[in-house]
């Protein structure tokens, strides 16, 4: 649905930037194609590692890991887990829903939520090209501290 | 020859993940389809990510944009950041290309960390998403604790970058586009 309303815009402006400007319409869809094409290696290989990773940390392992009884250590392990798996958005939530369905922690899942969001170690090399080494450590690691402050609210908002 | 050295890292996935069928074909196997699955994302959502990406690049002009999210624009610079970062789509290394664009444009570092902060959290498909899965309290709950967090995240970044790191990222931002 959401993806086709980005098509819809996407045509709708290059049809007029088309009808404005030939020549610019050309220089427009050669740059689209050159940034594409400058990062699609990498892209490509981060797909690789988390399919990889992915099929050998399942989520029954990932519940097992991170339950209720857990504690720290355990939202810890979420931290990292969600901090080196980048799964999309749309299998994050109902995996969440339903680690939560098989017995793991809310905190260790919040955290989960928030660092697999925020948090990105595989795609760190992507990062870098465009904010380098600082300004990338930096977030990242900011993210990974905030993904414990956020699940200590949440959890107390949620349970309040 | 220089097409496979760009896709070196790439190809030696692939070799991993051939091993990986071998030694585990149950394991290899998910891995393969998990990708595939990934790829089908990418490749429909990354195409008109770009057109927009190339479109921004060519028509709208470095001064507009500095108006719009460079250092001096303040809280109206916030708020296109998130708007910005909101309606998008697709993964969050899909949001960096186009960071470099807006820090090419002149764009406040703050604001483009607020962006892909944005991006990474309060994706508009994404938190429709969230609300059906997790519940709209929960969704609701989490996006108003992440706003400011995003805020923060990204003026500690900014504040902690000396003018001599921010210069060579906009250096390289201009240099990569």
């Amino acid at each position: 649905m959401f993806t086709f309303g980005l098509y819809s815009v996407a045509s709708m402006l290059l049809l007029v930037s088309f009808i404005k400007d030939r020549k610019k319409t050309s220089m427009a869809i050669k740059k689209a194609w050159k940034s594409f094409e400058n990062i699609l290696p990498l892209f490509l290989s981060i797909i690789l590692i988390i399919g990889i990773g992915f099929s050998i940390l399942s989520p029954i392992i990932i519940s097992k890991l991170i339950g209720q009884q857990s504690g720290w250590i355990g939202i810890i392990i979420a931290a990292v887990i969600g901090s080196v798996t980048l799964i999309p958005g749309f299998v994050t939530f109902p995996l969440a829903a339903s680690l939560l369905k098989n017995g793991a922690g809310l905190t260790q899942i919040i955290v989960f939520i928030s660092t697999s969001m925020m948090v990105g170690v595989v795609t760190a090399p992507v990062e870098l090209q465009y904010f380098g080494r600082k300004v990338t450590l930096l977030r990242n690691f900011l993210a990974f501290a905030f993904s414990f402050i956020v699940a200590l609210i949440l959890k107390a908002v949620l349970e309040s | 020859m220089k097409i496979v050295q760009r896709y070196r890292i790439f190809l030696a996935l692939v070799f991993v993940n051939a091993l990986l069928v071998m030694v585990n074909p149950e394991v290899g196997f998910a891995s393969v389809e998990n990708s595939l699955d990934n790829m089908n994302v990418i490749f429909m959502t990354l195409p008109p990510i770009f057109i927009l990406l190339g479109l921004l690049d060519i028509w709208v002009p470095r001064e507009t944009m500095i108006k719009l999210m460079g250092d001096n624009s303040g809280l109206k610079g916030i708020m296109v950041a998130f708007l910005l970062g909101s309606v998008a789509a697709g993964p969050l290394y899909a949001a960096f290309p186009i960071a470099g664009i807006l820090l090419k444009k002149g764009c406040r570092i703050a604001n483009i960390l607020i962006f892909v902060g944005a991006w990474s959290t309060t994706k508009i498909p994404l938190i429709l998403f969230e609300a059906s899965s997790m519940g709209w309290k929960f969704m609701i709950a989490r996006l108003i604790i992440d706003l400011p967090i995003i805020i923060l995240i990204a003026h500690i970044t900014e504040r902690m970058t000396n003018d001599q790191e921010k210069a060579f990222i906009y250096e390289n931002a201009a240099k990569c586009n």
